[in-house]
């Protein structure tokens, strides 16, 4: 029962959290020379396709990086295609981030908000009031 | 937990802009500097910024993708000194030429603008993270 309490929504707000953080790191280099944004194919992450069976590396030498905790490379993290390329080789585009980070901070709130009511949900179930 | 990344990265970026921010103040400063010679006059300097790349070995997350901005270095405007011809000025050279900066104030002023522009943008970053991780430490209750 409890693995399906939350629904989509644990797993959406595990996403939303990462994609904050690349966003972040966006808005933060706009300013640095050739630095490339990036973004969560969100749809993807979430439906799984890219996740389940992760692209994971091979290492053939003891010196080889580990990847992270799960072991799969983020396959889902992709370069953004800029409206106005930069002369510096910046694609960053402030508007374009800025509106991306509402939207998410709005998703986080949203799964948010509906863990919330489904714990309500049950505390009123097992106090029974 | 990725959310308290947030202010790693925002607080380097705020951090970078709030240098350019300074750069710039001491070049508008210096704009009506003059000096004896081109080589002692004041050159404009610019803050080159770089991705701040995580050190390995310091996060366990080594995949984790936020990462924060510094700067790399400040570099000296190329640009020649402005020569005035100005013989009764107490630091004129024997030939009555005096140097000014190579200072252009327009660009100075946009470049503060920008720098402006991007550290308030880096604020809301953080204010909307902060906000998040409070709702967030409430879940449940």
């Amino acid at each position: 029962m409890f693995d399906s309490l939350f629904g989509i929504h644990e797993r959406a707000l595990y996403a939303a959290a990462d994609r904050i953080s690349v966003l972040a790191t966006n808005i933060a280099n706009v300013d640095t020379p050739n630095y490339k944004a990036r973004d969560y194919d969100f749809a993807a992450v979430l439906s799984g396709t890219s996740e389940s069976d992760g692209l994971t590396l091979t290492r053939t030498h003891v010196g080889h990086l580990p990847l992270a905790a799960g072991g799969e490379a983020s396959a889902d993290l992709k370069y953004r295609i800029p409206y106005q390329p930069s002369l510096d080789g910046n694609t960053v585009e402030a508007p374009v981030e800025q509106a991306k980070f509402a939207e998410n901070a709005v998703r986080y709130q949203t799964s948010l908000d509906f863990i919330n009511r489904r714990i309500a949900t049950l505390t009123t179930a097992l106090t029974g009031q | 937990m990725s959310l308290l990344g947030i202010f790693d990265i925002s607080g380097s970026a705020m951090n970078a802009e709030s240098m350019r921010l300074n750069v710039t103040a001491s070049n508008l400063a210096n704009a009506d500097s003059v000096a004896t010679t081109p080589q002692t006059a004041y050159k404009s300097r610019h803050p080159v910024f770089a991705t701040q790349l995580r050190e390995f070995g310091t996060n366990p997350n080594f995949d984790e993708p936020g990462v924060g901005v510094r700067v790399l270095d400040v570099i000296q405007s190329g640009a020649p000194a402005n020569k005035r011809y100005q013989p009764d000025h107490p630091l004129a050279d024997p030939t009555g030429y005096v140097y000014g900066s190579n200072v252009n104030p327009v660009e100075e002023l946009t470049n503060m603008i920008s720098a402006s522009r991007s550290f308030q943008g880096n604020v809301e970053v953080m204010t909307t993270a902060r906000e998040l991780v409070l709702k967030t430490l409430t879940l449940g209750h």
